[in-house]
């Protein structure tokens, strides 16, 4: 249980290391590096930005063909990938894959080529179509679209707009050209509001007709082929063809490249490596033959930083105790039980610089009341089971998750330990079952006692556990001050709470209301009530006195302590939240017992057993689902609101160290023995 | 067969009904939030539904009273108990609590949740705080489901 203490490392070292000095510490990925401003005019700053935006392009010129790559050939086993993690390759590997970038990215290349090629291709097809489109209503016309006629006789090909019979065309052409010698007028195709239409007539009267037809709503067709339209849309299918075979093509050669991915991985994590540290590079001070580099690391990791530099260049290393008031990073470091609460307390926000880790005695009380909230054996041996599953299944998946994974473990032994205690196994799975097939009702008996024939007595435990909970949220506070040496604070802003609180709490406890809600009567001897209201006296007139001794004036120092007594009532109402405790608890188990009765209504027989199964499995999994995340939502809130509102301040900074930065792969340190 | 065994269900219906109504309203009102959300970034898909189930909590206590309520007075199988007048009034007014305080909670859960998915749509790594601010207003639905609880528990039959 600690926030490590914290280092600030500055190197000082010649030019020529530079390269091998930050590859060595990328690699360890132990230190933070600060942004150094010098107002030395022989230190100046080198502009890295070409370097790093080309080492980014390309990075995501091979996430891109990782893409097209995964379009043609899906990665297999999508629903766990998440929790598969990095890859580990080895350090020889990887080298061999950087040997190789350049044949690697012609391989992108081609990939991203032959992709642009279906594109272009698919968009061809698409305007063929099109095309084919427009033709179809003309299929039937067996001359060139663009027919000029003989030396006599003249065609119009074209459409008319609206529902018109060849009569009516007739008929409306001689109504406005009643002079024309002949004409012939045939209709290829017709549709609901367009008339395809061909129309001959002698060359001297064209004109005149087409002006006629016009006026009618006669129009030339838009693209005109210098072919039969049969023909036309028989040479448009066979181009589609051939590009769907291009296309099929073109595939082929892109699915050729899948034994690619792993390399293509790898070198896009080199090529981020490598963004990384010139964007780091760009930050550092130089002058002619040297720079400059500073930041910060735990004072564990110190020495194994100098060894792993002094090792490979000669430089000045320095390390001195991180001042408290500059922005130092925070590092957390538990045993592995604790640490899988990390995660929810880096949700609230890190300890800040110098604070306390409350990490250790957060685990224990959230597995502990996430186990009571839910309080189910099955359902904990259900949770407790698929979590390690999981960690067996994917060693290498990420930190993160893994810790969240492990909190999961935890909080299920718990909720298998609180349901055995309570006697709830899928609710009362076991006396409803008995009792419906085998007509003889058994019961597991609750280790401790049932919960929803006794709620007075659970609710008694919850608060109970709650004052804990807080007490031991006070003393956190208390221990604070100490290791501050804030030593009157320490007297009046916990000691003095401690003993007004546990004064008035033995006078509840001896009262007649208090025996009437937990049926049990406390009988204190007269000298424990008389010392628990000396106590509560005592604390009250020190709080009302001592809380606002920061203030001059008396008076204001009196109303500021009559103030903080009101917190009292504080203390009453984050006692009470923890009857969430009861509430969550009975809920899981009677929504349990509605699901089994649900089942058992449907019948005895075979039958009844399916359709039991299939209640069953549908309502205890809504079931679990809702009060784990019931659970999740309200220890979180325990701690958060009741439990940090007593002692924790965030606001930390995490720890960012320089490191090599992946996103597929992670790279195995070779052993140095 | 007596009147209290009416009032008596009555009791448990109001539970049931006005603590799903304002759990209905509020995943409603949340739902629509975390719809947009999903909308331009749907990797966001799983914090923002726990945010909208959070409200869903208020029907289920009003559930979890009424069940109580009908396993008391033996509707649930077995014999009908015989409830007199005083003894389901008694009960219909230790339902109030979950019923009244259901509806209200859960549509202000509701609306407290859409703004939290609010947060989670602008600054996804805040979702611990996010989920804080709902759970707030659900301490007071949870402070009367105790109440109701145990009243009906109490109350003899």
């Amino acid at each position: 249980m600690a926030v490590l203490k914290m280092v600030k490392i500055s190197i000082c070292a010649l030019k020529e290391s530079r390269k091998i000095i930050l590859e060595t510490l990328q690699s360890l990925g132990l230190m933070e590096l600060i942004c150094l401003e010098t107002e030395e005019d022989y230190f100046s700053k080198t502009d890295t930005g070409g370097m790093r935006r080309n080492f980014e392009r390309n990075a995501a010129l091979t996430e891109q063909a990782l893409s097209v790559i995964r379009k043609y050939v899906p990665e297999e086993n999508d629903l766990f990938l998440s929790l598969k993690g990095k890859m580990l390759i080895e350090k020889k590997e990887f080298q061999k894959v950087i040997d190789h970038k350049n044949e690697i990215m012609e391989a992108v290349m081609k990939i991203l080529d032959s992709e642009n090629s279906i594109a272009e291709k698919k968009s061809e097809i698409q305007k063929c179509e099109n095309q084919i489109e427009m033709l179809v209503p003309w299929a039937d016309l067996d001359i060139s679209m663009n027919e000029e006629g003989t030396s006599q006789v003249a065609v119009l090909i074209g459409t008319m707009s609206g529902d018109m019979t060849l009569e009516k065309i007739y008929e409306r052409l001689g109504s406005r050209c009643p002079f024309y010698t002949s004409a012939s007028i045939h209709m290829i195709h017709s549709e609901k509001d367009a008339q395809y239409i061909v129309v001959f007539c002698m060359r001297s009267d064209v004109s005149m007709i087409e002006e006629a037809l016009c006026a009618e709503g006669f129009t030339r067709p838009m693209h005109i082929t210098g072919k039969v339209p049969g023909e036309a849309k028989a040479e448009l299918e066979e181009k589609i063809g051939q590009l769907d075979k291009e296309i099929e093509y073109e595939e082929a050669k892109i699915r050729s490249y899948v034994m690619y991915r792993k390399l293509l991985k790898e070198l896009g994590d080199y090529f981020r490596i490598r963004a990384e540290k010139y964007q780091v590079i760009g930050t550092l001070p130089q002058s002619k033959n040297t720079f400059l580099l500073s930041g910060y690391a735990a004072r564990t990791d110190v020495q194994v930083i100098e060894k792993a530099i002094s090792s490979v260049a000669d430089c000045i290393f320095v390390a001195e105790e991180a001042e408290s008031d500059e922005n130092v990073p925070v590092v957390l470091r538990n045993n592995v039980f604790s640490q899988s609460v990390e995660g929810v307390l880096e949700s609230y926000g890190l300890p800040r610089t110098g604070g306390l880790d409350p990490t250790a005695v957060m685990s224990f009380f959230y597995v502990f009341f996430f186990g009571m909230m839910l309080s189910d054996a099955a359902y904990g041996a259900i949770i407790a089971g698929s979590c390690y599953w999981m960690i067996r299944k994917f060693p290498g998946m990420d930190m993160g998750i893994k810790k969240s994974i492990r909190l999961f473990l935890y909080c299920g032994i718990s909720t298998m330990v609180w349901g055995v205690l309570f006697g709830g196994y899928f609710g009362n799975i076991v006396d409803v079952v008995s009792e419906t097939f085998f007509g003889k009702r058994i019961t597991i008996p609750a280790l401790w006692f049932v919960p929803l024939s006794d709620p007075m007595k659970l609710l008694v435990y919850s608060l109970a556990f709650g004052v804990v909970h807080l007490f031991v949220g006070l003393g956190m506070k208390g221990y604070l001050f100490l290791k501050e040496s804030r030593v009157a604070d320490f007297v009046c802003d916990v000691v003095l709470w401690y003993a007004l609180l546990t004064g008035l709490l033995l006078l509840i406890l001896s009262t007649d209301l208090f025996a009437s809600v937990a049926q049990i009567k406390l009988l204190f001897p007269e000298s424990v009530r008389l010392i628990a209201a000396g106590l509560a006296v005592i604390g009250a007139t020190g709080i009302v006195l001592m809380s606002g001794r920061k203030a001059e004036n008396p008076a204001i120092r009196l109303a500021l302590g009559l103030y903080d007594i009101y917190n009292v009532t504080g203390w009453l109402s984050d006692t009470l939240s923890y009857s969430r405790l009861l509430a969550l608890g009975l809920a899981t188990g009677v929504i349990a017992s509605v699901v089994n009765q649900m089942g058992s209504m449907l019948g005895t027989g075979f039958a009844g057993m399916v359709l039991f199964a299939i209640v069953f499995v549908v309502g205890h999994a809504l079931n679990l689902g809702i009060n784990l995340l019931g659970a999740y939502v309200h220890t979180n809130r325990l701690q958060f609101v009741e439990f940090f509102g007593k002692f924790y301040e965030g606001g930390g900074r995490p720890f960012e160290p320089f490191r090599e930065k992946t996103k597929h792969i992670e790279i195995k340190e070779e052993k140095s023995s | 067969m007596s009147l209290g065994i009416v009032f008596a269900l009555l009791g448990a219906a109001i539970a049931v009904s006005l603590a799903g109504m304002g759990s209905a309203s509020g995943v409603g009102v949340a739902g629509q939030a975390a719809s947009g959300v999903v909308a331009e970034d749907p990797a966001q898909f799983a914090k923002v539904l726990i945010l909208q189930l959070l409200p869903g909590t208020q029907g289920i206590y009003g559930l979890l009273v009424a069940f109580i309520v009908l396993s008391q007075i033996g509707l649930l199988g077995g014999e009908v108990a015989s409830v007199d007048l005083p003894t389901g009034l008694l009960i219909c007014a230790a339902c109030l609590p979950i019923g009244i305080v259901g509806l209200v909670s859960g549509r202000r859960q509701g609306n407290t949740a859409a703004a939290a998915i609010g947060i989670v749509a602008r600054r996804p790594e805040q979702f611990g705080k996010a989920m804080l601010f709902p759970a707030m207003v659900e301490t007071y639905a949870i402070l009367a489901l105790l109440i109701s609880i145990l009243a009906v528990t109490n109350i003899p039959i």
